[in-house]
């Protein structure tokens, strides 16, 4: 069996069969990759228990993030790439959040470099992530308004200023000195 | 007032961030300062707050968001090969890294096979991009600690290789040369001499670098126990790339996953022992030389044949077929005006980048246009564990071990 195999056997014995509603809710294969769909919940015990069992050996948090799939609910995929670096196996785990309760528990204490991600998460997708020490936007200035990875957040754009209309667009900027 | 909207902005600032400093901070036991965004050596625009005990520094925040240009966003709002040109623009000194990472992606959620010639001309031409990208990276490490000449020199050697790449793709930086199902084009003649001349001229100016810095005593006051982190620390924090590698972690993305045919060449992982700062330089001054071995092997075993993949709902059909083949004329169509429609699913896929893991996360959701491009960018991660390893050291390191993690806030901020 490969080491995706036993991980997924370990995991359903473990938390039980994967089916909606249980803890391990869908496990899916795509491209070669496996991805485990887990509820929210149990999520710091999947994370913790792939860490920390030494033959499944999860130990490395490559890449942590979402999308959004507005208007479908749940609307927030959030993927965390895991792999075990000896073997250079990998697994996805994704949660689904739902839009009108958009809040996560931080995975810090398994995984320590999550602590970036989450603030991203938070900052692009207004996820909040409780017991986070430092929940403050990362990439977007801190007095920003809105969530910008979001769909129902529009891709905007800064208007072009010619001669002839530079007065105009910078009374409208928020710190305009007029 | 403006006046007011700016003072309010300020004390909410310092109240935010009073959880981040020690008490010493509040009783003036030590100093608040502020590194950034505008300096000269935190190559870009990165912002510090650094919290002094006198010249040793008690913790260093770095405030990053100052390059952020939404090309995450920006992405999903374009077809997919529209989408590769905002590649390029992230990691501004890896542009054919980024396209790869990308390409690969798009080629995996569609299941497109890339001609070997393609394979191997983006093998060489990413290991060209990596000896680039490190040697910007000797010029503004060593401008930093120690010597202004070797900035100038290796941006020398850098033009022959922007050469290269203005030959194959007219653009010297931004080339969005690969494509999703291989090259954009074949390369000019030419190119292989060009190659081939670059990696005999570059060895003999690589030793004249080491010769000016290995064993100089200033380099060495500068990098040697400064730093340092260890390897279990380094995988904690997931650092990767010649910054992981510096403490001693085998950990290469193209010996472990292997991709567009690495696991075909013949190339060792230099590992650094101490986790310092003068181990990540000696890391990546190795890996040049690795890079070059790369180069050379890529060469002889170039294979004719086409650079862009036969599967006409990706990639379009020559010019000349459109004369005579109806089918080649609707593939041309589709893919001009809506482009390729993509399957529903995830990938991920991880690529070496100069700087360490460069993945992408692709989500497909059946239409033109990607759902999401999530780019794990290398820098991101590792600037964070900047404050573990600039603990307790003098403020005049932050700036070096800056320079040892290697960090392009275009990587960081996206």
């Amino acid at each position: 069996m490969t080491h995706i195999q036993d991980t997924l056997a370990a995991l359903t014995a473990k938390f039980g069969e994967p089916k909606a509603g249980a803890a391990l809710e869908a496990v899916t294969e795509f491209r070669g990759e496996t991805t485990l769909v887990v509820a929210r919940a149990s999520l710091l015990d999947v994370l913790r228990f792939l860490k920390e069992t030494p033959e499944l050996g999860f130990t490395f948090l490559a890449y942590l993030s979402a999308w959004d799939d507005w208007p479908n609910e749940p609307r927030f995929n959030v993927c965390y790439q895991l792999r075990n670096l000896t073997l250079s196996s990998n697994l996805r785990v994704k949660v689904l959040v739902p839009g009108d309760d958009p809040v996560l528990p931080t995975v810090i204490g398994v995984h320590i470099n999550a602590n970036w991600y989450e603030r991203e998460l938070w900052d692009m997708f207004g996820l909040k992530i409780t017991g986070h020490p430092d929940l403050r936007r990362i990439l977007m200035p801190e007095d920003w308004e809105g969530h910008p990875l979001r769909r129902d957040y529009p891709l905007g754009y800064e208007e072009v200023e010619f001669t002839f209309n530079f007065e105009e667009i910078e009374k409208k900027k928020p710190y305009a000195k007029n | 007032m403006p006046s007011e909207s700016e003072h309010q902005l300020l004390e909410t600032t310092l109240e935010d961030l009073k959880h981040l400093f020690s008490p010493r901070a509040e009783s003036g036991d030590t100093v608040v300062l502020n590194m950034g965004p505008q300096h000269p050596s935190t190559h870009g625009v990165l912002r510090m707050i650094v919290e002094l005990d006198g010249e040793i520094v008690v913790n260093a925040v770095p405030d990053i968001g100052y390059l952020h240009t939404g090309i995450e966003k920006n992405m999903e709002a374009k077809t997919f090969v529209k989408a590769l040109v905002m590649t390029d623009r992230m990691d501004y000194l890896n542009n054919m890294g980024n396209n790869l990472a990308y390409c690969l992606a798009v080629e995996k959620l569609m299941e497109v096979d890339v001609p070997p010639r393609a394979q191997v001309l983006r093998v060489m031409l990413s290991e060209l991009e990596r000896i680039s990208s490190h040697l910007v990276w000797l010029g503004t490490h060593s401008a930093d600690l120690a010597s202004q000449s070797v900035l100038f020199y290796c941006f020398r050697e850098r033009e022959r290789i922007l050469a290269i790449k203005e030959m194959i793709s007219g653009q010297r930086m931004m080339t969005s040369y690969f494509r999703p199902g291989g090259l954009w084009r074949d390369v000019p003649a030419g190119f292989e001499d060009a190659v081939r001349d670059f990696i005999g001229y570059l060895p003999a100016r690589l030793d004249d670098y080491d010769a000016l810095l290995e064993n100089n005593p200033i380099w060495l006051d500068r990098t040697k126990n400064i730093g340092v982190i260890d390897g279990e620390t380094a995988l904690a924090w997931a650092l990767t790339g010649p910054s992981l590698r510096g403490s001693g972690v085998n950990f290469d993305v193209r010996k472990a996953m292997p991709y567009s045919g690495y696991e075909q060449y013949e190339f060792d992982v230099p590992l650094g022992q101490a986790g310092d700062v003068y181990d990540r330089y000696w890391v990546r001054m190795q890996e040049f030389r690795q890079s070059l071995r790369i180069i050379e092997q890529a060469l002889k075993k170039l294979p004719k044949g086409p650079v862009m993949t036969a599967n006409r709902k990706v990639a379009p059909p020559p010019r000349s077929e459109l004369g005579h083949s109806m089918e080649a004329v609707i593939h041309h169509f589709k893919l001009w005006t809506e482009g390729f429609n993509a399957p529903k699913g995830e990938v991920y896929v991880a690529t070496e980048s100069p700087r360490g893991e460069l993945g992408v996360l692709l989500v497909g959701d059946g239409g033109p246009k990607p759902r999401r491009v999530g780019w794990r960018a290398p820098s991101f991660p590792n600037l964070q564990a900047l404050p573990v390893m600039s603990q307790n050291y003098f403020v005049a390191d932050v700036v070096g071990i800056i320079g040892s993690i290697d960090i392009v806030l275009g990587d960081v901020d996206r």
